[in-house]
């Protein structure tokens, strides 16, 4: 085990899309409980720079892995399918119709039902995409498809974090 | 110290050299002091069986001063010398102090920051609560009878870097060594937790003098993990005060003129708040200019006058909930600390909120600080404290200055520490051979609403076309908290950082003068003490050392074997020294030239561990 190991390889777990949630949980603990710097508190500044850099990757194995999009994303990656999100936005016209709806949505709301309601309205759209990652990389293995739905799950993401953002200013 | 002992991870080598570790609650309106003794954490009392030390000051002249329940006895007549409630203005500027009108003393603006104005001169926070800290030190070396190796501080979890800062300032300018500053509320639930052998998700519910705190947690065997912390710095009990003085104020159509008159009107408030966790009805009593206010306060009065404030509170714990993506109902428990929970409105709003009753059973005043104690214990690397660990986040989101005054999130709020997180940037202009880099700090996009943490320039980019560099900024995040930023031009290679330490505080050579001049470190003292420090790392250097050439000697040729052997004999030497600096040096010698020995040993051990977890696990 080192630390060019995959996040998978160093968690231990099936490079799947599918993953359990709370093994994921349980397996970043035990990790953490053998490589955090706390553990070597005693033992200088050699094993604290280490530990620090194994605690390090630990952790951003363990926040790749528990989102489902960013899990989905790094496993396009692995497989020769990268997202490039910041300069492929290339999106088709009814998903990006669907995106003005929902902005328009957001501005109007004004009170938390309608916040809420598009707050429903958003998490369903991401359950199917999600449930659709899954067919498209454990099933099929399609990367390059898997690829275009990592992109639109990100739009949805954002949108959701305006949601979020919208409910928080209404102090809901 | 660099070599290790792989098969004992985080004890020392000898459990025999315990060292005094104490967990401080520094609060608002009282600080204590607690330390594990025979494995239980416990407050150590003063000479009168006090734990709690009041958080108070007072100034008597330039050179005697009064700390704690003396100086809150002396308040209410010499209100101008008497420093309460100093946690509100650590590591703040004069602009942002709530209630100035309010209070009691004078404040004056230093140089962007917050001082008051004594009879023993302009005081700074740092200053005001070294004293409080040392008071506190002393109290746990006249228990032990020991030098104190070290001390964790607890801070609110909301605490900027430079109220952080501040609060380490001042643990230094008491001579203290700071351990480790830890969240409240993740020490009360360190607290909780291993009292209770608990398991699940907790939050916490910290409302302090002057700071509110909500900590949401998740607890499994041992291992404490910080989900979401939220709240607001400048919101607490003495909020309510402030807020029930005002409304009984405005009720009776009086003013309170003057220190001493607002001093008064306060003292009677907290007064009457107290005795309405009891009572339905209280009297108000307050000697105003001369004439006495004499009122009744009903608690539903005393309700209405601060629904507001618990109000900000309950929106606090849904925002913390929101970013923990769990809803009420998926909560163990709720767990209560700082005296202000004692408020009756608080206990119902918070089952309100959560539908189910709060858990008080432990002391609230001093679950914190026994928390902090068993953290401090764990840091100073004593025996059998390791079946803790506390995995902490950032509480508030880190970031850099972008074009337009935007701030671009780097590291988000609730990361697990320690972590790395970088993002690419690019130049604006063709030929931009230099870039600033601007480190800022606060949930808010304007940079102008954050706080500014460190600014630092990566300069010699070669020249190209706008958008053509590709800078890599790279945030890193020590596990207590500590940051720095590197930023890196892919192409070229060069590179610029720093380590954050923000502004607010004081610099080195400051907090060396006022060390100098200070009342807790004579001279000889510090010397007496340094040798004594230094003697123990260079026996715990060598014992780790002989430890790790008994399990790992082969790993190393006969030349670089007989390096080692000659740097510990010269270390062996160099202890009968009674200079400090010749036994750390001889130390760092030995430290140094078994790092790279250190660094194979410890690589190979944490590989090892993680393999031999995933066969057992699976």
């Amino acid at each position: 085990m080192n630390l060019q190991d995959t996040d998978f390889e160093l968690f231990g777990v099936p490079s799947t899309f599918l993953q359990d949630r709370a093994a994921l949980d349980a397996r970043w603990k035990e990790l953490q409980r053998e490589a955090h710097p706390d553990r070597f508190i005693s033992q200088g500044a050699a094993a604290q720079r280490i530990a620090m850099q194994w605690s390090v990757r630990i952790n951003e194995a363990y926040q790749r892995l528990k989102e489902p999009v960013r899990r989905a994303s790094y496993l396009c990656e692995l497989n020769g399918a990268p997202i490039h999100a910041e300069d492929n936005t290339a999106m088709p016209g009814d998903f990006l119709m669907q995106q003005m709806e929902w902005r328009e949505s957001l501005d109007d709301a004004s009170e938390a039902g309608a916040i809420d309601a598009l707050q429903a309205e958003v998490d369903a759209a991401r359950a199917r995409a999600l449930s659709s990652l899954d067919w498209l990389i454990d099933e099929k293995a399609d990367y390059q498809a898997a690829s275009q739905q990592v992109r639109a799950l990100m739009f949805i993401e954002r949108f959701a974090q305006d949601v979020e953002a919208k409910a928080d200013a209404l102090g809901q | 110290m660099a070599l290790l002992q792989i098969s004992e991870p985080g004890q020392a080598p000898d459990p025999h050299q315990r060292r005094v570790a104490v967990g401080i609650d520094l609060g608002t309106t009282h600080s204590l002091v607690a330390a594990v003794r025979n494995g239980v954490a416990e407050c150590l009392p003063d000479d009168q069986g006090r734990a709690i030390l009041p958080s108070a000051v007072r100034y008597l002249d330039a050179e005697r001063r009064q700390i704690g329940f003396d100086a809150v006895a002396a308040r209410a007549q010499d209100p101008a010398n008497t420093i309460t409630s100093v946690k509100r203005l650590m590591g703040r500027g004069l602009a942002d102090i709530a209630h100035r009108d309010a209070m009691s003393y004078g404040l004056v603006d230093d140089g962007g920051m917050v001082k008051v104005r004594t009879v023993a001169g302009d005081k700074s926070p740092v200053e005001v609560s070294a004293e409080i800290l040392a008071t506190l030190r002393f109290r746990a070396e006249d228990t032990f009878d020991d030098d104190v190796h070290g001390a964790v501080i607890t801070v609110p979890a909301y605490f900027d870097e430079g109220q952080r800062q501040a609060t380490k300032d001042a643990a230094q300018l008491a001579g203290l060594n700071v351990l480790r500053l830890i969240s409240e509320p993740t020490a009360a639930a360190i607290a909780y937790g291993l009292d209770n052998g608990s398991e699940g998700v907790y939050a916490v519910y910290d409302l302090g003098g002057g700071t509110f705190d909500i900590s949401i947690l998740r607890l499994t065997q041992g291992v404490f993990e910080v989900i979401a912390t939220g709240g607001d710095s400048a919101l607490g009990g003495d909020d309510y005060d402030h807020a029930l003085a005002d409304a009984v104020l405005a009720r009776a159509s009086r003013q309170a003129v003057g220190d001493a008159d607002r001093a008064a009107v306060l003292v009677a408030a907290r007064t009457a708040k107290e005795a309405l966790t009891d009572a339905d009805v209280v009297p108000f009593v307050a000697a105003l200019g001369g004439s006495e206010l004499h009122v009744e306060v009903t608690r539903a009065q005393f309700d209405d006058a601060t629904q507001a404030l618990t109000d900000r509170t309950i929106a606090a714990v849904r925002k913390a909930l929101r970013d923990a993506r769990l809803k009420a109902a998926d909560l163990q428990g709720i767990v209560l600390v700082g005296g202000a929970t004692r408020m009756p409105q608080i206990r119902q709003a918070v089952a309100a909120f959560f539908g189910r009753a709060p858990l008080t059973n432990l002391n609230p005043d001093e679950v914190v600080a026994l928390g902090a104690a068993i953290q401090a214990n764990q840091l100073a690397g004593n025996a059998g404290a390791d079946d803790l660990l506390l995995l902490d986040v950032i509480p508030l989101s880190l970031g850099i200055e972008t074009m337009g005054g935007l701030v671009e999130r780097i590291v988000p709020r609730n990361q697990t520490i320690p972590t790395a997180m970088a993002q690419d940037f690019t130049t604006y202009k063709d030929g931009q051979t230099a870039l600033a880099v601007h480190v800022v700090q606060g949930e808010r996009d304007l940079v102008s609403d954050c706080r500014s943490l460190a600014r630092f320039e990566l300069r010699g980019i070669p020249p190209m076309s706008a958008g053509a560099a590709r800078i890599r900024v790279t945030f890193t995040v020590d596990a207590d908290g500590l940051l720095s930023v590197a930023a890196k031009e892919q192409g070229s290679g060069v590179e610029a950082s720093v380590t954050v330490k923000p502004s607010y505080g004081l610099s080195d050579d400051q907090i060396a003068t006022m060390l100098q001049e200070s009342f807790s470190t004579a001279q000889q003292d510090m010397q007496a003490r340094a040798l004594v420090e230094a003697r123990v790392d260079a026996d715990r250097m060598l014992m780790a050392t002989q430890s790790a050439l008994d399990v790992d000697g082969d790993l190393l040729s006969t030349a670089e074997r007989s390096i080692i052997d000659t740097l510990m004999q010269a270390l062996r030497d160099a202890k009968s020294s009674t200079e400090a600096a010749v036994v750390e040096a001889a130390t760092k010698t030995l430290a140094e030239g078994t790092e790279a020995f250190a660094a194979q040993r410890m690589n190979h051990g944490i590989a090892r561990a993680l393999s031999g977890r995933q066969i057992e696990s699976l």
